[in-house]
């Protein structure tokens, strides 16, 4: 499903002293079965602008379009059944888990789609197995004695039991331990290439947008600056400073690397990638 | 939706009346209510209608703002003035089938209608101009002058800041739980009194859970910055009254004999005397 955001603004608390434009005149497409990444400093209007997404915030103006239909000209049972398709994954996803085991929570998005029994035990075990989790070992316990991670894991597990052809995560591997961090965003990338499902991940780690996104969305004061590949959006270093942000470690190397050898290309922002260029350079 | 509770809430303006001592506005208001409750005819709330709107002027606060917080008891004051519009004995005027309106209840009716909506409008301007902590500073101050509280003075503005630092911080949580729920599907809109009643069960246990939490963390902080209760403990913001406080205990002064005075008027207005 394309996702087309048209001239979309929001302004908070509109009409009282607490009054604050959180997205200005947004106007980007999000096609079918990429992968794009959300970079922007803390309030730049990122989480504002992917709750538009599956209609959970109304636009103070402009609408999106999914599927080429107009989301904010449905009914409300008709958003309902576009909240299936289009997951989200909040920041904290584990402080939603509510239910009296691991099997049930996850069940509660398939339940509220009107599926079968069979079918959605089917998908929990499917997710619960697709978010690193052993199904036999959890499935009783309860979600609230389980570790941080594997709550986390658990609250993803409990969107991807819904199936959606758009997958929207908030910053999805915040506070988790590095192996965490690994293992989940490698899931991400699995359903991506996989499952050809639309990603859309919020994050701060310039690292990790890096190496898994072919699309970046630079935000700034709820302003689109950059919606670009990586190879250009990361040679924009100065641009992308002042606004509060930076490139990934690595870029800065190659920068560094270039004074002395002007024949290296500054626009890697992998370490593998990194480690080839050197080669080639120093190979001749 | 929780975004319209208007009771509590801070407006900031910076206007006079904002930057007053929180002790002579809690006053300023006990006086108020308490006038408000000795008045006993329609010049009275004529005369009170006149203070609230002057002070509302001199406090910049949009007079939608205000009245925003009498919407919320809609409700209670519609059920006041009808049970005592039908209840009170006195001189029939109209009849609705076995219902009588008489002359008394209409009165009492008015008056009780008027009391609540000036109590409302008094009592909000108070908060809306003054900040959850200077309030608690403020009522702090006042209870020390209350036998027995006294000794609890400082633990229970404290347990109040904290109440009111964490209503927005809640609220926020509700809010934040809610959207998650609803974009795993969840439905709070539609469907009968009893479904919706269980699909809050989605969002109260994480509230909880956040709750708790959220305290726990709270006293744990506190220990940890030895936090030991209101003995000898200094204040870094002393309260201190200014000119401005002054004058207002003179102008409070002269509402309570004001008011005072009206109750002696005899002209009937709209109601007999």
């Amino acid at each position: 499903m394309p996702v087309e955001i048209k001239n979309l603004s929001h302004v908070y608390s509109e009409g009282s002293p607490f009054e604050f434009q959180a997205l200005k005149d947004i106007d980007i497409t999000i096609e079918d079965g990429s992968f794009v990444g959300i970079i922007g400093h803390t309030g730049s209007g990122k989480s504002t602008l992917i709750q538009h997404l599956n209609g959970l915030l109304t636009p103070t103006s402009g609408t999106v379009l999914v599927d080429g239909e107009d989301i904010f000209s449905k009914k409300k049972n008709e958003l309902i059944q576009l909240r299936h398709h289009i997951g989200l994954v909040f920041q904290y996803p584990e402080h939603q888990l509510f239910e009296e085991t691991v099997h049930k929570d996850v069940a509660f998005g398939p339940k509220n789609q009107g599926l079968s029994e069979d079918e959605i035990n089917q998908r929990v075990q499917q997710s619960i197995k697709m978010v690193g989790l052993n199904y036999d070992d959890v499935k009783d316990k309860s979600p609230f004695e389980l570790s941080g991670g594997q709550m986390r894991r658990v609250a993803i597990a409990g969107v991807l039991a819904m199936e959606p052809s758009v997958l929207i995560l908030d910053e999805p591997t915040a506070g988790l331990d590095p192996r965490g961090r690994e293992e989940i965003l490698a899931q991400i990338k699995y359903l991506h290439k996989k499952k050809k499902m639309t990603v859309i991940l919020v994050s701060h780690s310039m690292e990790d947008i890096g190496r898994l996104v072919e699309k970046i969305l630079v935000m700034n004061a709820g302003e689109v600056v950059f919606y670009d590949s990586p190879n250009r959006v990361f040679t924009e270093i100065e641009t992308l400073e002042r606004i509060g942000l930076a490139v990934p470690e690595v870029t800065y190397l190659m920068r560094k690397l270039k004074e002395k050898y002007p024949e290296i290309r500054e626009d890697i922002f992998t370490v593998a990638a990194a480690k080839d260029e050197i080669l080639k350079v120093i190979r001749g | 939706m929780l975004k319209d509770v208007t009771i509590g809430q801070y407006y900031p303006t910076g206007s006079v009346i904002h930057k007053m001592d929180p002790r002579t506005k809690i006053l300023f208001t006990t006086a108020f209510i308490v006038m408000l409750f000795c008045i006993n005819n329609l010049w009275g709330y004529l005369a009170t209608l006149l203070i609230l709107v002057a002070v509302t002027l001199v406090s910049k606060i949009p007079v939608s703002y205000i009245i925003r917080g009498i919407k919320g008891l809609v409700l209670i004051i519609l059920l006041t003035v009808t049970l005592n519009l039908f209840m009170t004995p006195g001189t029939v005027i109209a009849s609705l089938g076995p219902l009588n309106i008489t002359m008394e209840g209409l009165k009492v009716a008015t008056y009780m209608a008027l009391r609540l909506i000036f109590l409302i409008v008094g009592t909000s301007i108070m908060t809306l101009t003054t900040s959850p902590i200077d309030l608690t500073d403020g009522m702090e101050w006042c209870m020390r002058f209350i036998p027995f509280v006294r000794r609890y003075a400082h633990e229970l503005s404290m347990m109040m800041s904290i109440a009111l630092r964490f209503i927005p911080t809640l609220m926020e949580e509700t809010e934040r739980i809610m959207k998650a729920q609803k974009a795993r599907g969840a439905n709070f809109e539609t469907g009968s009194i009893i479904a919706r009643a269980k699909n809050l069960i989605p969002i109260l246990i994480p509230l909880f859970i956040s709750a708790f939490r959220r305290a726990d963390e709270l006293a744990t902080a506190m220990e940890a910055r030895c936090y030991r209760g209101g003995e000898n403990r200094t204040r870094m913001k002393q309260l201190v009254f200014e000119n401005r406080d002054r004058v207002s205990f003179v102008l409070m002064l002269m509402m309570i004999i004001g008011l005072i005075l009206t109750t002696m008027i005899k002209i009937p207005l709209l109601f007999p005397v």
